[in-house]
């Protein structure tokens, strides 16, 4: 709806939170603490996955050198598992099938009326909008978004979309940012957390025209 | 917002009154249908609202989200 503002009346603001919440009103909200308590414990199972193979490597080769084929099998072990749950993170964002050009040139024309010229550019690069909250700086696709925290070495995955899959996926990252803006934790809270992990490990797991976007992000978190 | 990229439902100044009351009607009924209307407030601050501003440049409707 659009209308030229000729008079300021008192719009009816129905509060800060997002209305989405009462949909998932037994989860805690997630705000900095939260973030930061879901970190450690995403820390302690990538320990808990890999320790376990790199002792055992360790342990098989002191044993016996000549099981160090073993050992390397375990090792490739530590190493793919967080990788397997990196990539599903990355996957948060993966760009969805376009469907109708004339549809997406006229929802990226309001997507882009709502950001700024360089979050304009990085969209148009890499799909994905940036834009800077309180628990850190958030990178919106069409069907998820990933929050780079104060730093930037700690990136949070999200899966979250829009209820409507036929709308054009300029239209469902603006959907995504407008309730982002509306409300930060209760986006948080809403959305599905699909990983929490280093940067870097999330990084190579995207798809390559994305990877400029999330290091901008992690530039951004660390200034 | 919807699948066409996005329609325009009303337009509306403060000091027209019939236009006014017309947009509230057209407001009302995408509420009703489970649309969420936002006004955007610049870069990083959005605002839901529940009755239509007639003072705002734009009221957007968008649908809900959830964790997919």
């Amino acid at each position: 709806m659009a209308g030229p503002a000729a008079a300021h009346g008192g719009p009816a603001a129905a509060g800060g939170a997002l209305p989405e919440r009462a949909g998932v009103a037994w989860r805690r909200p997630v705000d900095a603490r939260a973030l930061r308590a879901r970190g450690r414990l995403w820390t302690v199972s990538t320990a808990a996955h890999t320790v376990p193979f790199v002792a055992t490597a360790g342990i098989l080769v002191g044993i016996e050198p000549g099981l160090a084929p073993v050992s390397a099998l375990a090792l490739v072990h530590a190493w793919a598992i967080p990788e397997l749950y990196a990539n599903r993170g990355a996957k948060v964002v993966r760009p969805q099938r376009r469907r109708d050009a004339r549809a997406e040139s006229t929802a990226l024309g309001l997507l882009g009326d709502l950001i700024g010229h360089e979050a304009r550019a990085l969209h148009a690069r890499t799909g994905l909008v940036p834009e800077r909250g309180r628990l850190g700086v958030w990178l919106v696709g069409e069907a998820g978004a990933l929050l780079v925290r104060p730093g930037g070495r700690r990136v949070h995955c999200w899966c979250v979309r829009a209820d409507d899959p036929s709308l054009p996926s300029a239209d469902r990252t603006a959907h995504l940012l407008l309730a982002l803006r509306e409300d930060e934790t209760g986006f948080a809270t809403v959305a599905n957390l699909a990983f929490s992990g280093a940067t870097w490990r999330v990084r190579r797991r995207l798809a390559p025209a994305m990877r400029p976007a999330l290091s901008a992000a992690a530039q951004m978190a660390r200034a | 917002m919807d699948r066409t990229g996005h329609t325009t439902l009303a337009e509306w100044t403060a000091a027209d009154d019939a236009a006014f009351a017309a947009a509230s009607e057209a407001f009302r009924r995408e509420l009703d249908a489970g649309y969420y209307a936002v006004v955007s407030e610049g870069e990083g601050q959005a605002r839901q609202v529940t009755a239509l501003p007639a003072g705002a440049d734009l009221v957007i409707l968008r649908r809900p989200i959830a964790g997919g």
